[in-house]
């Protein structure tokens, strides 16, 4: 009896390994046409869906295979370094600027002589070493103080104000930003909100706002100083040192932040980027410091009150001189860099499916209209812009006579760095720490971390 | 001779998972600790390097130092506490078994969830005081000394439990007919005679606290200033938010690895020493 069950299991198992072998012969001759050749590893999880129904499209006009996998919110890095070294590896992924680009070195293909950096209209903002050009940036973006004008216009038309500023526009630097920002503190029963700017989120991972973006603008102007002439990402890049000159003018704009916080400081290092962002799509807040990809967050909050149509950008005044000619802080971190040790097959595969998106015009629909993406090519004529009120006020801010503001923090030695930073800064809120320390911390990994 | 040809049959299997999924990994990982890497199929060979970095600044010897001091701290309370439960609930109480069950339950639930969970709710006590967990680093050391006996006293307790009803029940008669009180039978009876599980119990608790990564990420991420950050989440930090240094990361887990070997074959020895059969 045991010895027929066991005939019959072996029969089972070789039957089963041999329709596994036969439905394996035509597929691995399908495979190099139909199969997954491009293995895209995207890093915006806001937009994972919109990537898989572009594969799906791209799939059904060309038969090429797109796999996109999503990284969760912070795991980038983690998850490149496991997929990397996989044997179905992927074929784009991203690099966030020179920096990254040091850890990713052997794995960048030279993209010189692509159509897609051909369509780059600055071609300043790649990823070059040598002659050689390792990451194309693909989106453009902006940060600063996003303000719900709603509230702003309540605020303007109080008649008992402290201040004779009579409209947002009028801000043009710290002082009058600090003057208008105190009195609504000031008035905040009768502007109904829990305080001028959402809590300034300092809970772990959560403190890249301040830490890398806020933190841009101070060594934006170092930078500048060391060397006018050429962009500061690079001088920032080659530093050694630094001396973080401009740090009052960080806690100026910080402490600003804090004081006027919808949070208590000593509660801020529980809340995140979320919370921020519901404090002021909920209208418990006026202004909270953020991007233009940030707008997605805001109207998915259920019950918002903000009006799309009353939004817009003030830039991060700290009080230097001739601020009021500064700008919004627009750059890139996104960089699309194309795996070298996969086939040269993928490589052209991977490189013909970002030209198709960023270049065809159902591509280039995807981008303006699920995406999102501002982008820095030629390709997209100037009606193609996506039309979220955020990109659009950033667009504003670039049309007009300022100084932008570049993102320097992407020359930031290490995450290490971002880190400490962030963590001194925490303890300078909750008052554990004094802010020459903070200052000194800064200065001690910078040098420790570029060594 | 048969048991020579069946040789390959029974242990190739667990062999083959041994040697893909423990000796492969570990020879490789030392190896690693010697060389710069991005990925594990390009590393390049610098030697000794990266265990010199890997004292080079402080944030290694202080996550030691923490460590320690947690793990002695949690292993004494640990096994005081779910000693103390296990005896209370083998004494024939109404509901033991609902008892048992429900300490039993923390341990059921994953790190990453009880650490937050933990966050919650120390955070919603001292948000009373203005603050959070991360205002001073002794908080979040109790923290996490209270989340790690949470989630291992019922574990523990269940050990006991098995250990103490192992023990003959004429033997603790025979010590109350020579006239012992409580204490003098728990400290002369059955305390000798739970010694296995008093080795164990320490062993698991020893390792587990040592290693603890999840709860720790969870609960206080190494905040403020990574002052809280235990070995294992150090290690982590240093692989993955330094560009270049996972080497260095690698050349720490093995100095991790070799410390928790040394402590636990040392515990070992020691415990067993104090067994006793019967």
């Amino acid at each position: 009896m045991k010895k027929i069950a066991s005939v019959i299991l072996c029969a089972v198992m070789l039957f089963m390994l041999a329709s596994c072998g036969n439905k394996d012969n035509p597929q691995t001759d399908t495979a190099n046409k139909g199969g997954a050749q491009v293995y895209f590893l995207n890093f915006k999880p806001e937009v994972s869906d919109v990537y898989k129904e572009i594969a799906s499209a791209y799939e059904k006009e060309t038969g090429v295979k797109v796999k996109v996998v999503t990284a969760a919110s912070d795991t980038y890095e983690t998850t490149l370094k496991s997929e990397i070294s996989k044997s179905e590896a992927p074929t784009i992924f991203q690099i966030n600027g020179p920096v990254g680009f040091q850890g990713w070195k052997n794995y960048c293909l030279d993209l010189k002589d692509t159509r897609l950096y051909s369509y780059l209209i600055d071609k300043d903002l790649a990823v070059t070493e040598g002659d050689g050009v390792y990451g194309i940036p693909y989106v453009i973006e902006g940060y600063g103080i996003i303000y719900n004008g709603d509230i702003m216009d309540k605020y303007f038309a109080l008649s008992d104000r402290a201040t004779d500023i009579s409209s947002v526009d009028e801000i043009n630097n710290f002082q009058k930003l600090k003057a208008v920002v105190e009195d609504m503190t000031k008035n905040k029963k009768a502007l109904g909100i829990d305080g001028v700017f959402a809590s300034t989120s300092m809970s772990g991972g959560e403190s890249w706002r301040w830490d890398s973006h806020l933190a841009s603008v101070p060594f934006y102007y170092e930078m500048k100083e060391k060397d006018n002439d050429s962009s500061t990402l690079s001088v920032a890049y080659s530093a050694k040192e630094t001396e973080f000159k401009y740090h009052n003018n960080f806690k100026n704009l910080l402490d600003l932040y804090i004081n006027n916080s919808v949070s208590d400081k000593g509660l801020l290092s529980g809340k995140s980027v979320n919370d921020s962002m519901s404090e002021f799509a909920l209208g418990k807040a006026a202004m909270v410091q953020n991007g233009n990809w940030a707008w997605a967050e805001i109207s998915n909050v259920g019950g918002n009150k903000v009006d799309a149509k009353n939004i817009g950008y003030l830039p991060l005044y700290m009080g230097f001189d001739g601020e009021e000619k500064q700008g919004l802080c627009i750059g890139t971190e996104n960089y699309f860099a194309i795996n070298s040790k996969v086939s040269a097959d993928k490589q052209k595969a991977s490189i013909e499916f970002l030209e198709w998106l960023f270049s065809s015009e159902t591509g280039k629909k995807y981008v303006n209209e699920k995406l999102k993406f501002m982008t820095p090519f030629n390709t997209f004529q100037e009606n193609e812009t996506p039309e979220d009120p955020l990109a659009q006020s950033v667009l504003d801010w670039m049309n007009r006579d300022v100084e932008t503001i570049e993102w320097t923090f992407s020359s930031f030695p290490s995450q290490e760095f971002k880190n400490s930073f962030g963590d001194a800064m925490l303890e300078y809120i909750q008052g554990t720490n004094s802010w020459e320390n903070v200052r000194k911390s800064v200065i001690d990994s910078w040098k420790r971390e570029r060594a | 001779m048969s048991l020579k040809k069946y040789f390959p049959v029974f242990v190739m299997p667990t062999l083959i998972a041994f040697l893909i999924a423990f000796v492969i990994p570990f020879v490789l990982g030392i190896f690693l600790s010697f060389t710069e890497f991005t990925t594990i199929l390009d590393a390049q060979w610098t030697g000794i390097s990266n265990y010199i970095k890997a004292f080079s600044n402080d944030d290694f010897l202080n996550a030691l130092w923490f460590t320690v001091k947690f793990t002695a701290v949690s292993v004494v309370t640990i096994n005081l506490a779910a000693f103390a439960l296990a005896n209370i609930l083998t004494k024939g109480l109404k509901g033991t078994n609902l008892f048992r069950t429900v300490f039993f339950m923390p341990n059921l639930i994953g790190g990453i969830v009880l650490g937050y969970i933990w966050q919650l709710i120390i955070n919603g006590v001292l948000k009373f005081f203005g603050v959070t967990i991360t205002y001073d680093p002794a908080y979040g050391f109790w923290g996490l000394v209270i989340l790690i006996n949470w989630q291992l006293i019922g574990y523990m307790m269940v050990i006991y439990i098995a250990g103490l009803q192992n023990i003959p029940s004429d033997l603790q008669e025979a010590a109350k007919v020579d006239g012992a009180n409580r204490w003098q039978t728990l400290r002369n009876v059955t305390l000798p005679l739970v010694m296995p599980s008093v080795t164990i119990c320490t062993f698991l608790t020893l390792t587990n606290s040592f290693k603890l990564f999840d709860q720790n990420l969870a609960l206080t991420a190494g905040a403020p200033s990574g002052q809280t950050a235990m070995l294992s989440l150090d290690i982590y930090n240093t692989f993955y938010s330094k560009v270049g240094w996972e080497g260095v990361g690698q050349a720490k887990a093995v100095i991790f690895f070799v410390i928790v070997a040394v402590i636990s074959f040392t515990q070992l020895i020691l415990t067993r020493k104090n067994e006793v059969e019967h």
